[in-house]
């Protein structure tokens, strides 16, 4: 380990693992990722089932292969790893950033960088989040941990079953609950529309007969030990429950699959703008966070659908990483050669920027903020809708004088996938005003 | 044997008692019918050292509160246990209720209180900008301040324990009896057994066919009763203390179980408030309190709701909304989606309005009803019984030996010039569990090699602070559990996530394999 | 008639197959739901992933998977022959776990490395 590298990426997930394969293509010769758990490859390891891969490598692999992949690119490289240790604090600094990093192996210290990505990946919304009446009874589970506990420790947490939400997480455990002979009895989602991919309802709900109730809630926990009983019941359109509808579940184990946040308070310890839509830092088109230097990519950004498009996220932020680096090292030689040079004029911060204004049908966007003199060639923007559209939309982005600057027809749209539209330089560089709002509209 | 005292109840008080007692030259037994310490109300309450205006004067209460108040700060120096002063403000949203903050004015002066003072709303909200504007004016409370309470007890017991004091955990007590010169306690194991649940594990068969045979998880009866015999009791049995109170005398006071709900504010919502705020007590109750925890989080509660089972800490729906409307009367930028629990503890209230203190019977002590301020009156409590048992010629000798004080090593308030040398010479306190928390695999080990070591992972949560934070657990909870396993020998799928019978997990995957 | 939603995007169109008549698929808006729809008719068929035990104290479980789709039908009588193995590391990725799964060709096959 050294005491100075040219990029830290925190995290070795597969934000980690993109982001620093990519820098290090892009010519970076010193790079360190650190990772909390005692290997590579994130949630990958737990995520066991398939499915993975089909936009980045072509083809169907489960989440072990998938962070196997990325982990073979990587040898031979010469990118430091530090497993099994912590990133406790980032400092910015003008020059060069700190970061005090703890582990049993390599101990207490303080390593200087010149950038640093972010790809500290998202953790799940639990019960005290969402409130759910009842008992503090063991067997109640975030999906993820039940999924580490089944996959990676070898263990059942639970025989009888009911899992409350319908995102992907939770229905790939009702499957692997199942198959490992527990009764998942049901499987309820408070909107009236699932979350999770129409392939995992399929294949894990329908294929094993588990009903999905929709616009339904858990109102009730009951058990002093563990887990005995649930009640469950319908809402109406203010997510109210209704008198009458209840539904009683003798089950020992509660499955919560009720969302993801993104994990950065590392990021707003060190002073990085967040955005309150995504819970992810604000960032520009590079994914250069607010804080000139500091990089995120992947699920500490927004949390995405597919891991793909992890992948994809991150090579760009650690491209642009690496380009941030060697161009503050050029800026450095001019620098030494010619005192008087300001080195100011092909700092992106000065160049001209807007932001991305997603109204009320769109969740958020990202980037939120576009600085058109640094588009290469094309800028992808992804966004989640707010609502299920079954028919076809178009995407809007009108600028400040509400000028249409592009549109995209999608013919059909859901809350759960991440939609990205690619804008082309050119346009950007026409769009007038300090914004561009995005929104959903009618074909005209 | 015969022990010299049994204390029944390993709550604060319980643990108070211990404490004081392990000084002398006395055979003391802990009696607790869960798995660890502090299980009731001591571990479920807003966790406020109190400042001692509330009480009527005259009061047990009143008497116990200001001493009270100042021992507690004084044994988390000395027992290094989490507190801090934070001062507290009672808070009159409309004009008459300045009426109400004079008097609190009054019976604080009159109970012991320093400090206090009435100040108006501006220069109120001008501490604690976040507060309504509807503030008019507010009562001062200087020395009050926020305790970890779990740890609290623990410590005092650990010292306890370290000086001889047997504590008896999973112990009942069902019966005692007079024997002329010592009472004879008939104690069940609360054990109960909840099966791993293996038995009938069957791999998924096929499609479409039926799935697993759906039995309920079973739980065992008791197990054997033992008899534990002891000179003299102390009944500290927080909300049972009727109920032990009446197998020795005449009934003459009754439990009304009173349930408190709790909001447990992530710290990222920005430092709302930095002081304990209470609202001004009217005729419609004394409504929530809003108040920074010693792990920089915020606790928001309690209602008041009179329960039949004394052992329901369920939370709900109705109780949650009541205290969010109320807190936002308070704060109005509260908001319950930066809840990171709910939880619930049931009070000791009784129909006597007063803790009940003093002899109920031949050598036994009533230290019942201990409602709030109960956490911080519970050394003076402990020192009242003290009194007791020495006017009745039970603490004559000191022990010379005893070893009082305890240190615990926090990764988090370790300096940063000495963190360095600290982990080359521990590494486990430089393998982060808690990420949440920042808390080291070392602390938790730790705290397995204690007087009193956890059993479950939130008996680890109590002493190391593991689980605390945003997560609850998510991500360190199977890391705990392996330590938990790893450090105590046991069976993984043995670990309980609290009290008995809540285990984690029923049984491992792959199972029926074939060994050569 | 059968319906299915199909999972080939996720569109989710609503397929009908007429088994009467040559399996004829409606409701779709591609050609790749069609086959999809047709082979859920005909015989629905799934990749399979499990763990197996492995003797190692930091991975006490090995993810597996099928390395081909087996019958739907098959899928609980093949997680249960997983019982019976227990690896030894080093496993590398896509060892055979078992081979051929009910003469199949068909293998279960391990999805990471576990060094020891």
């Amino acid at each position: 380990m050294r005491d100075h590298y040219q990029l830290i990426v925190i995290g070795g997930g597969p934000a980690g693992l993109g982001a620093a394969f990519s820098a290090r293509r892009g010519g970076l010769d010193h790079i360190l990722i650190v990772e909390r758990d005692v290997e590579l490859g994130g949630i990958l390891n737990q995520c066991i089932h398939n499915g993975f891969g089909l936009h980045y490598f072509g083809e169907e692999l489960t989440g072990p292969e998938y962070a196997g992949r990325l982990i073979d690119r990587l040898a031979g490289l010469g990118i430091d790893i530090l497993c099994d240790a912590m990133a406790l604090e980032i400092m910015p600094g003008e020059q060069e950033h700190s970061l005090r990093l703890v582990s049993a192996d390599a101990g207490y210290r303080l390593v200087t960088c010149e950038a640093v990505v972010l790809a500290m990946g998202c953790r799940e919304r639990t019960r005290g989040a969402i409130q759910i009446p009842g008992t503090r009874a063991a067997g109640i589970f975030t999906a993820g941990t039940a999924q580490r506990y089944v996959n990676i420790e070898g263990c059942m947490v639970g025989r009888r079953v009911i899992i409350l939400g319908s995102g992907d997480i939770g229905l790939i455990m009702a499957r692997r609950m199942t198959l490992e002979g527990a009764e998942v009895l049901a499987c309820v989602e408070l909107l009236p529309y699932s979350g999770g991919l129409t392939r995992n309802i399929v294949q894990c709900l329908q294929d094993f007969n588990i009903p999905l109730f929709l616009s339904h809630t858990i109102t009730k926990i009951e058990g002093k030990d563990r887990v005995k009983r649930v009640t469950v019941q319908q809402v109406d359109e203010n997510f109210r429950p209704i008198d009458g509808t209840e539904m009683y579940y003798d089950v020992d184990t509660v499955l919560l699959s009720v969302g993801l946040i993104p994990e950065n308070e590392l990021s707003r310890a060190a002073g990085v703008e967040i955005d309150p839509k995504t819970s992810g830092p604000v960032v520009y088109e590079n994914r250069e966070t607010s804080i000139p230097g500091i990089f995120a990519c992947g699920n500490v950004l927004h949390v995405h659908d597919l891991v793909d498009f992890v992948t994809e996220e991150s090579e760009s932020a650690g491209e642009a990483a690496a380009a941030y680096v060697l161009r503050r090292s050029d800026t450095d030689k001019v620098r030494g050669r010619d005192e008087d040079h300001t080195g100011k004029s092909g700092d992106p911060r000065q160049a001209s920027c807007f932001s991305l204004v997603p109204d009320q049908t769109i969740a958020y966007t990202v980037p939120q903020r576009i600085r058109p003199a640094c588009v290469d060639n094309v800028v992808r923007v992804y966004f989640r809708v707010k609502a299920p559209y079954k028919t076809p939309k178009q995407i809007v982005f009108r600028d400040g004088e509400r000028r249409i600057v592009a549109s995209f027809r999608r013919p059909y749209m859901a809350p759960g996938e991440m939609e990205h539209v690619v804008l082309k330089r050119a346009l950007l560089d026409g769009v007038r005003g300090d914004h561009l709002t995005v929104s959903v509209e009618e074909i005209s | 044997m015969i022990f010299d005292v049994a204390i029944i109840g390993a709550g604060v008080v319980g643990c108070a008692v211990s404490y004081y007692l392990s000084q002398y030259e006395l055979k003391t037994a802990l009696l607790e019918r869960e798995n660890d310490v502090a299980m009731g109300a001591s571990r479920a309450n807003t966790a406020i050292i109190h400042g001692g205006y509330d009480p009527v004067p005259g009061t047990w209460m009143a008497r116990l509160n200001v001493e009270g108040m100042r021992r507690c700060f004084e044994l988390c120096e000395e027992l290094d246990v989490e507190c801090r002063k934070t001062g507290s403000y009672v808070i009159a949203l409309e004009d008459e209720q300045t009426e109400t903050l004079k008097i609190l004015l009054e019976q604080g002066v009159a109970n012991g209180c320093e400090g206090l003072e009435i100040i108006d709303g501006d220069a109120c909200r001008a501490r604690e900008p976040h507060l309504t504007e509807d503030v008019a004016a507010a009562l001062w409370v200087p020395e009050s301040g926020v305790i970890n309470p779990w740890e609290f007890a623990l410590a005092m017991a650990e010292v306890a324990v370290r000086n001889g004091v047997s504590f008896m955990p999973n112990t009942r007590v069902c019966d005692i009896a007079w024997e002329g010169d010592h009472y004879v306690i008939g104690a069940a194991d609360t054990r109960e057994s909840f099966e791993p649940l293996d038995r009938d594990a069957e791999p998924y068969a096929a499609a479409g066919s039926a799935r697993g045979t759906g039995e309920q998880p079973t739980t065992g009866g008791e197990r054997g009763k033992t008899m534990i015999r002891a000179r003299y009791l102390i009944n500290a049995a927080g909300v049972e203390s009727d109920t032990i109170h009446n197998m020795v005398a005449p009934p003459s006071f009754e439990i009304v179980p009173t349930r408190g709900e709790y909001y447990l504010l992530d710290r990222t919502v920005g430092p709302l408030v930095k002081s304990v705020i209470f609202a001004c007590p009217s005729a419609a109750g004394k409504g929530v309190t809003f108040s920074p925890t010693i792990h920089d989080n915020f606790l928001v509660g309690p209602n008041a709701e009179v329960i039949d089972d004394r052992d329901d800490t369920a939370v709900t729906r109705a109780a949650l909304d009541d205290i969010a409307r109320k807190a936002c009367r308070m704060v109005p930028d509260f908001n319950p989606r930066t809840s990171i629990r709910n939880f619930a503890g049931v009070r000791a209230n009784s129909t006597c309005g007063d803790f009940v203190i003093g002899k109920a019977a031949e050598n036994f002590l009533d230290l019942a009803a201990i409602k709030s301020p109960g956490l911080t009156c519970a050394p003076a409590i402990a020192r009242a019984a003290l009194d007791i048992l020495r006017e009745d010629g039970w603490l004559s000798e000191r022990k010379a030996d005893w070893r009082g004080g305890r240190r615990v090593v926090r990764f988090k308030e370790i300096p940063e010039e000495e963190r360095a040398a600290f982990v080359r010479d521990h590494p486990l306190y430089g393998r982060v569990i808690c990420r949440c928390e920042t808390i080291t695999e070392g602390e938790i080990v730790a705290s397995m090699k204690r007087e009193i070591p956890p059993v479950s992972i939130d008996g680890v949560k109590r002493r190391a602070g593991t689980g605390m934070g945003r997560c609850q657990g998510g991500f360190c909870g199977p890391r705990v559990l392996g330590i938990i396993a790893r450090e105590s020998g046991r069976d993984p799928l043995s670990i309980e996530e609290d009290g008995a019978g809540s285990r984690v997990l029923v049984s491992e995957t792959k199972k029926a394999v074939r060994r050569e | 008639m059968k319906e299915y939603i199909c999972v080939v995007c996720p569109r989710g169109c609503h397929l009908s197959v007429d088994e009467e008549n040559d399996y004829a698929v409606s409701g779709n808006s591609c050609l790749r739901g069609e086959a999809y729809g047709r082979g859920e008719a005909k015989h629905p068929t799934r990749i399979v992933t499990s763990t197996v035990r492995v003797r190692s104290a930091v991975h006490p479980r090995c993810p597996v998977k099928t390395d081909k789709p087996i019958g739907k039908e098959d899928m609980g009588e093949a997680i249960r022959l997983l019982d019976e193995v227990e690896l030894i590391p080093p496993v590398r990725r896509g060892d055979i776990v078992i081979a051929s799964l009910f003469g199949s060709g068909t293998n279960f096959i391990s999805t990471r490395d576990i060094d020891e």
